[in-house]
């Protein structure tokens, strides 16, 4: 029997990034906030200490810091003629579990998205042309201008190290001259760069374009944030991605946000708590609160006036379907939303194998890294080349952890002595040149409830149906070649290059930028929330994460993630609180 | 930014009864509520799983995979290969433990082939896999060449390794060439994992390819512009040089 | 009675008025919260470790002699102060004799609360008395025989306690005297900071050059030449106070608790005096240190740069504000090393304040270094610092280690 709980003024589900940014805010507006995560706690000194973080087996190929499938995974299928098959272990993703979600293994690379990935229909119709029929991109709702202050407000709680590129309109060297026009400069300076970054800024330059340091969660120096809290500076570990930071020199919920909000009566937050179903009354025109179930096997009610979705793109989006919130998108007629527009990254690159120089690979952090800009967005002229937006193109230097990192050269056997002899050669002398390439929504690509596979409690897992579109593949094919460049200029013995063929593969790694299925736009027709992440069929339903993303851009999605984050909890408290009720009238 | 009164603080601290206090009955661990980041010494979840001596293999099972990762790792006058690793002691405690087990691992049912997309879908966790996949390596190589695999030459054990490799030897009840991938992974994590896990023994894959381990602060190296970096490695538990000769 | 100058440092002035309702004025109630707040009367009189009622008692404070339980100051009339006058608060305070006459054991510091004059405990009385009434029973003390005997401590009061009242230095500053009251008096720092002799009491000689409490050696906290905290200036000395950070270091575990509820929410004019008296503390040079040899200092400069570095940097400096500067710590170098023995073992971190809310913490090292690599460790640090200090033994480690595991 489900118990009933006292009541709050605001549920949060998930208490990763965005979960703590809406409490932090909703809390010093004296709010009752109570946060529920699935997960358990986590924190530095009793989970990833200097003493055993540095564990590529435990934390990388255990999945230590990750969602734990057998609790909750997802099917998948590269398209529809196909049956979705579980994703028995990760893979080419790694969705975060427990308080911080991964938020705590990231790797801190952190950038704004253009001020044209904002309006990327109407931008590149206007420029090129009617897009392609199954083409689905959407303007977002809310510009680059809208969202400037909240960029820079969360990188000012991060303490983002960088250089500015263009501030209030003026262009600044040796920042990213592409980028929209920022109100300040970065907190922090950028990294100290190392070999492999200064061969790549060389050799980029050479072939005339821009590079910049990648702007970065991984502290240059000592920082206290706005709310007080202290971050170090990085030592340059090589154990960051996947992992925890052990000497609070990385940006995370727990150095930048949560102990000033455990430090508040009126915030709450219950580990180990999964919720079921977001409630609804009225007809389905409010949510009443959550149910939830904890360890105990026992299910409660839990009341609350505003429910706020901060479970990651995939949670949330599976939430909504299971509660029966929103029309479900379906594929063959176009119509429904909750599910559409799920998009990723389309990554490749190249490989630089140096004879007598050592890239030092051990040497590095999450986001050190050079980065060029100018293959990005619509930073340069598609005409055509029958594809829009670009991907960044870094050369970054972040570990050489064994198991992950040993590079060998192509055509080098996948075992025995010939193999082992060319790891012991190439190991530490080696350098790669990414290609981070965004995805456009296409109608194929969609999340929605899987018919046959059910999580621990009986519910219907979610099905991600997803496949590379032309538009990925000309993207690739041509933004890739550049990255070669870049490569065999930085002075090596050879060059390699992995370039993204064939389906979508989701085994090896390649990014969790999971994005869509609960997109935002200007038309409750087209989006499931409008621009302030306000549901439109529920107004006290608010949802959070890169789910709002119509179609993915050629960056990280957590900068941009953490500005709507703020840009939300910006208009709950000055425009809904007021006034409760739609914020947009559809 | 206003912080609540301390007027109200003190009531939350003293009254305890507001609808954030831990209703009774909850399992689910409460955190908050005024209380700060809870902190207590000596604790932290330092490394447990696999790293304590566990079994799985059977004598001969443990032949058959010490000879198998003694080809996929050899040794050689150039280095340590996967038996100076011990690399089949780690493989047996994570045979028989969690990992073996499945346990994290989505094991529902229904279970299908698949496409070379979708991942791991073998209804049987890694351990069974072995204990069946060894079953099967070991009989083949019986009718084949008239005993086990760890009884053939080191050359005869690269054609068979390669040929499930290349998925030209199969096996009746599991997937030769999902068997074949997986003790490949699971043999370079030996080889390279830290020494707590029962492989890569005194940290001798990681001397070998010059990988200093668990160190955590390189400040001063960031500048080495391209020239070699030489310091001893370091494991989660030390190095010889932290205890006196 | 000598006129106590150092009543005019405090919070308003109040004539000790006989009214009910004066008593229990907004001014003097408030007075009475900052005295209890300098006096930390919270801390040992709320069970902490059990989410206790504040000032509800019940809290096990560990002695060298046993276990004693903190009293229930609220104002409930069977198990609180409900009943107690002003005249019997007062003889608790400054004499160590409760309202049925029977004496207080000196865990209550009265020896160090007999400065206070009957104005001061007033209104703490008063203070007190607005508190909700908590019907809360405290656990007998386990004390063994014949100590659980009250009337034992008859005999310790004759031989180390003094009723005694404040007495100012004419030639002194204001602000050194009022120092000197505060550290001798309410903030009673000796009790922990000052050494002690077999019975519990004030050793001669080591006036707060460090002490022990519940194996805790809190440091030597003089502040001029030679001095514990020689290194720091009288600002720093108030910032560690106020906001619980300076650049050599933070207040941890029980200096923590005193920050947080205690001298961070005094007024800094009270705290500078403080740093004031207490960097006019000249102190001896130490003992020269024996040399330890050369294989444990480099087996601890290993141990140091693969395990320390990556917070406390390769050259020992630290993050200042964030992870202590080694060569400046009093902890490292002091001459008895259990609190860094047990900081090693268990982790430590630095207490979170409203003005520096975050809490960094040093992760426990007990399962990862044996009793001779902290040892090693140790000896190495305290060797090749500014100030030489004598080898740790791994016996030494063993020792704390032990005690921990019997705490946990």
């Amino acid at each position: 029997m489900t118990k009933q709980l006292p009541p709050v003024d605001v549920v949060l589900v998930g208490f990763g990034w965005t979960g703590a940014i809406y409490a932090e805010k909703l809390t010093a507006a004296g709010l009752e906030v109570l946060a529920l995560e699935r997960g358990p706690w986590r924190d530095t000194p009793g989970d990833f200490a200097t003493t055993f973080a540095q564990d590529e087996l435990r934390y990388y190929w255990r999945h230590g810091m990750f969602q734990e499938a057998s609790q909750s995974t997802v099917t998948f299928r590269n398209n529809s003629a196909q049956t979705a098959l579980p994703m028995r272990h990760w893979g080419s993703f790694l969705p975060g579990n427990g308080v911080g979600g991964s938020g705590v293994h990231w790797n801190g690379q952190t950038y704004r998205f253009l001020p044209s990935d904002f309006v990327a229909r109407s931008h590149n119709e206007e420029r090129y042309g009617r897009l392609p029929e199954d083409m689905t991109v959407q303007d977002y709702g809310v510009t680059y201008e809208e969202l400037e202050p909240h960029f820079d407000y969360f990188e000012k709680i991060c303490g983002i190290c960088g250089k500015a590129g263009n501030l209030r309109g003026e262009t600044v060297e040796g920042g990213n001259p592409y980028e929209g026009a920022r109100s300040d400069e970065y907190p922090n300076p950028p990294m100290q760069m190392t070999f492999s970054q200064d061969r790549f800024e060389a050799a980029a330059r050479d072939i005339g374009l821009n590079p910049f340091p990648v702007p970065s969660a991984n502290m240059s120096r000592a920082y206290t944030n706005p709310l007080g809290l202290q971050l170090a500076p990085c030592t340059y570990c090589g154990f960051c991605e996947k992992h925890g930071c052990g000497n609070y020199s990385k940006s995370s919920p727990q150095t930048t946000i949560i102990p000033v909000l455990m430090q508040r009566p009126n915030f709450a937050l219950r580990t180990h708590s999964e919720v079921l179903k977001i409630e609804t009354e009225g007809g389905g025109s409010r949510t009443s609160g959550v149910t939830y179930i904890d360890t105990s096997g026992d299910t409660f009610f839990q009341p609350a006036e505003i429910v706020v979705l901060c479970a990651y793109p995939l949670e949330n989006t599976r939430l909504m379907l299971l509660s029966e919130i929103g029309e479900p998108y379906d594929p063959r007629t176009g119509e429904g939303v909750v599910g559409k527009n799920y998009c990723y990254q389309v990554m490749s690159g190249a490989t630089v194998f140096f004879d007598e120089e050592f890239t030092n690979g051990f040497v590095g952090a999450g986001a050190l890294g050079m980065v060029a800009d100018d293959y990005n967005g619509d930073n340069f002229d598609h005409s055509g080349l029958g594809f829009i937006g670009g991907g960044y193109i870094a050369c970054y230097t972040t570990n050489a952890r064994p198991i992950e990192s040993h590079p060998v050269p192509d055509g080098t056997p996948g075992w025995g002595a010939e193999w082992k002899r060319a790891v012991q050669a190439n190991y530490l002398k080696t350098a790669t040149v990414g290609v981070h390439g965004a995805s456009m929504a296409h109608r194929s690509n969609y999340l929605d409830l899987d018919p046959t596979y059910t999580d621990s409690y009986g519910r219907p897992l979610l099905r991600m149906t997803y496949d590379f579109t032309v538009n990925d593949r000309r993207l690739t094919e041509h933004i890739t070649p550049v990255a070669e460049e870049i490569a065999r200029g930085m002075g090596g013995r050879e060059v390699n290059v992995s370039a993204r063929r064939g389906s979508y593969d989701s085994v090896p790694y390649q990014t969790t930028h999971n994005t869509g299925g609960t997109i935002m736009g200007t038309d409750p027709a087209s989006s499931v929330v409008n621009r302030y992440g306000q549901s439109w069929d529920v107004p006290n339903l608010f949802v959070a994460g890169a789910g709002l993303f119509p179609q993915n851009a050629g960056y990280n999605p957590t900068g941009t993630v953490g500005a709507l984050a703020y840009w939300s909890v910006d208009a709950i408290i000055n425009q809904y609180l007021p006034q409760p009720g739609p914020l947009v009238q559809a | 930014m206003t912080l609540p009164t301390r007027r109200r603080v003190l009531r939350y601290l003293l009254s305890g009864s507001t609808a954030l206090a831990a209703p009774a009955g909850l399992f689910a661990k409460e955190y908050g509520r005024g209380e700060g980041m809870p902190w207590s010494p000596l604790e932290g979840e330092i490394p447990y799983h696999g790293t304590q001596e566990a079994h799985f293999f059977t004598p001969d099972e443990r032949a058959t995979v010490a000879a198998i990762c003694a080809r996929l790792i050899p040794s050689g006058d150039d280095g340590p290969g996967a038996t100076e690793a011990d690399v089949v002691t780690f493989l047996d405690r994570q045979m028989a433990g969690f990992y073996g087990r499945g346990q994290h691992w989505y094991m529902q049912g229904p279970f299908a082939e698949g496409t070379a997309t979708q991942g791991y879908q073998s209804e049987h966790p890694p351990a069974e896999l072995y204990r069946r996949a060894l079953a099967e390596l070991d009989a083949w190589c019986r009718a084949q060449d008239g005993g086990p695999f760890a009884a053939l030459t080191a050359e005869r054990q690269d054609e068979v390794l390669t040929g499930l490799d290349e998925e030209e030897i199969t096996f009746e009840g599991v997937s030769a060439k999902t068997f074949f991938d997986l003790i490949l992974r699971n043999t370079i994590e030996g080889y390279f994992a830290d020494p707590i896990y029962g492989g890569n023994r005194g940290m001798i894959a990681w001397e070998y390819i010059g990988f200093p381990g668990t160190r955590y602060d390189y400040r001063d190296f960031v500048s080495h512009d391209g020239a070699p970096i030489r310091l001893p490695p370091v494991s989660l538990l030390g190095r010889p040089g932290w205890s006196a000769p | 009675m000598i006129r106590t100058i150092a009543a005019a440092g405090l919070a308003c002035a109040l004539s000790a008025g006989a009214s009910g309702a004066q008593e229990l004025s907004f001014s003097q109630v408030d007075r009475g919260r900052y005295l209890t707040l300098a006096g930390d009367c919270k801390a040992c009189h709320t069970d902490l470790e059990n989410d206790g009622v504040p000032f509800a008692g019940g809290r096990a404070l560990g002695t060298p002699f046993g276990t004693i339980y903190s009293a229930n100051l609220t104002p409930d009339d069977e198990t609180g102060l409900g009943l107690w006058s002003r005249e019997d608060f007062y003889n608790a305070l400054n004499e160590g004799i409760d309202r049925e006459g029977r004496h207080l054991y000196p865990a209550m510091p009265y020896p160090y609360f007999t400065l206070m004059t009957r104005d001061q405990t007033d209104a703490i009385f008063a203070y007190l008395r607005t508190l909700e009434p908590v019907h809360a029973e405290e656990p007998e003390n386990d004390l063994p025989f014949p100590l659980d005997i009250r009337l034992s401590v008859s005999g310790w009061k004759l031989l180390f306690f003094e009723d005694k009242s404040f007495v100012s230095m004419q030639d002194r500053s204001e602000a050194w005297n009022r120092g000197r009251y505060l550290v001798d008096g309410p903030l009673h720092c000796g009790a922990c900071h000052s050494g002690k002799n077999l019975l519990g009491a004030d050793a001669d000689g080591e006036y707060l050059r460090g002490g022990v409490l519940e194996n805790w050696y809190a440091p030597n906290i003089r502040g001029g030449e030679n001095g514990g905290i020689a290194d720091w200036t009288a600002e720093e000395i108030v910032e560690f106070l106020k906001i619980g950070r300076t650049s050599h270091t933070a207040p941890m575990q029980r200096m923590g608790e005193v920050v947080a509820l205690s001298t961070q929410h005094l007024s800094v004019e009270d705290l500078g005096a403080v740093a004031t008296y207490l960097k006019s503390l000249d102190d001896d040079l130490p003992e020269d240190a024996d040399t330890p040899d050369q294989a444990r200092l480099e087996t601890g400069e290993g141990l140091y740069f693969d395990n320390c570095a990556a917070c406390h940097a390769a050259d020992r400096s630290g993050v200042p504000y964030f992870f202590a500067p080694l060569d400046s710590s009093n902890k490292v170098v002091a001459d008895d090393p259990s609190t860094a023995i047990r900081i090693i073992l268990g982790g430590a971190r630095a207490q979170p304040t409203e003005a520096v809310p975050s809490m960094l913490a040093m992760p426990p090292f007990a399962w990862k270094l044996n009793d001779a690599q902290i040892a090693d460790l140790l000896t190495y640090l305290r060797a090749t610092g500014p100030r030489p200090a004598a080898p740790v033994s791994a016996g030494q480690v063993a020792e704390m280690r032990e005690y921990l595991a019997e705490e946990h």
